[in-house]
């Protein structure tokens, strides 16, 4: 009794593993997964050379580069003279030099913010997103007290979006341990019953890009807006994750002043 | 209309991320800052050319296309086979770090870039579409492959677990 369209393709396995199927034909997968043990072996493979991928490789992006990267040198290149050059040449290892000894040792040693604010984030919501009675601290109708509370333990202003129009309604939050100190966490739920969670601490982050991270079941995305990384994390389906990311974001954008000058 | 010194905060804020794709395209540190370079100079030289959309997306296209110019380079010249750094020196406390590098290794570049492009850096398959000038077809075939070649080349390297149910 397998209809045809229930059939699914390495394509279509590929696309699971990466987020990028639409509801109904995860749906379809999931349930083809469960009688195909040898495609689970497979996607499972997929996943773990993907952690190995990162787990090797994500460090470069929290090295320092090098000085000759820097935008404002690479535009007046032109203006170099020999000597220019060769003092550049000379600052560079005296500069380089002492900058990549001292950072050496932290650099290496200290996995990104991303990393460290997924896998955070990620642990909190499997934690918490199955708790039926007590999943937050602070319910959402007390949303001006779970905002200033959680902006004075985190130290930064920060705000439970409204995310009503992408179909979540806010149940609330509580105060993590994060990566960097007190986080803030939100929990939201679809009418279905859907949960995503909002995971937020302080960064020194300034790479602001929309970053995503899918793991077993759920997914991530992780941002920088100021002074504050977030991470939503929910179930593994990346358009929806981004159309709520992207809400989450446009709102801190225009709701935040820029602080200071 | 974007300003000048707007696009040039977004090539910044992209450097840590193309060093990191460059590194795992490459597998060499040098070599991927050289190419990093070449793709920031190419890129500010030709801003001109740029009008709107994703800077992030614009500059994996440049580098990618520099590394494929490398690799056909490359193959016209006698081969130097380079001297890889060990696992120890990159403080990657994961063991299988170095089965993942020659398994990378030994995938064509296209789908080693498209991987990268997906796994590493992020990118949805329509971005990757964009980036590699291809259909967005092509980017899952090119992922299939990649996946069931390095599964191939990971099983048959180490002893396989026996599963435990």
């Amino acid at each position: 009794m397998i209809d045809r369209d229930h059939i699914v393709s390495e394509d279509e396995l590929n696309a699971y593993v990466d987020g990028e199927l639409p509801a109904d034909r995860r749906m379809i997968v999931e349930a083809w997964l469960t009688t195909h043990p040898d495609d689970a072996d497979r996607i499972a493979a997929w996943r773990k050379q993907a952690e190995l991928i990162r787990a090797h490789y994500g460090a470069v992006a929290d090295e320092m580069p090098p000085q000759r990267f820097n935008v404002g040198r690479l535009t007046r290149r032109r203006y170099s003279t020999m000597a220019a050059a060769v003092a550049a040449i000379v600052a560079a290892f005296v500069v380089g030099g002492a900058l990549g000894w001292t950072a050496r040792g932290v650099e290496a040693a200290r996995p990104s913010d991303l990393t460290r604010f997924t896998a955070g984030a990620l642990d909190a919501y499997r934690l918490y997103v199955v708790e039926v009675r007590h999943p937050v601290e602070v319910p959402g109708d007390q949303r001006p007290h779970l905002d200033a509370w959680l902006s004075k333990r985190v130290g930064s202003p920060l705000r439970a979006p409204e995310l009503d129009k992408v179909g979540l309604k806010l149940v609330g939050g509580r105060l993590l341990p994060g990566p960097t100190g007190a986080t803030a966490f939100f929990m939201y739920e679809t009418t279905a019953g859907e949960r995503f969670t909002l995971y937020c601490g302080r960064t020194s982050d300034r790479d602001t890009a929309l970053r995503y991270t899918t793991g077993e079941q759920n997914a991530a995305y992780y941002w920088v807006d100021g002074d504050l990384a977030y991470v939503l994390s929910g179930p593994a389906e990346r358009d929806k994750l981004r159309a709520i990311a992207q809400a989450a974001y446009d709102q801190m954008d225009r709701r935040m002043p820029p602080q200071g000058g | 209309m974007k300003s000048l010194s707007e696009f040039h905060e977004h090539i910044k804020v992209a450097i840590p991320a193309l060093r990191r794709y460059a590194r795992a395209l490459t597998r060499d540190a040098d070599t991927a800052d050289d190419i990093v370079q070449d793709t920031l100079v190419r890129a500010l030289r030709s801003e001109h050319l740029f009008h709107g959309g994703d800077t992030r997306a614009w500059l994996y296209t440049i580098l990618t296309n520099l590394n494929r110019n490398r690799l056909r380079t490359l193959s016209r010249r006698p081969v130097l086979a380079p001297i890889k750094d060990s696992d120890a020196a990159t403080g990657a406390p994961e063991s299988g770090g170095r089965d993942i590098t020659r398994a990378l290794d030994e995938i064509a570049e296209d789908q080693r870039s498209a991987l990268l492009l997906v796994v590493l850096e992020g990118l949805t398959y329509r971005e990757v579409a964009e980036v590699q000038g291809i259909p967005i077809g092509t980017v899952m075939s090119r992922l299939a492959r990649a996946r069931s070649q390095i599964k191939a080349y990971l099983d048959g390297e180490r002893p396989t677990l026996r599963r435990v149910k």
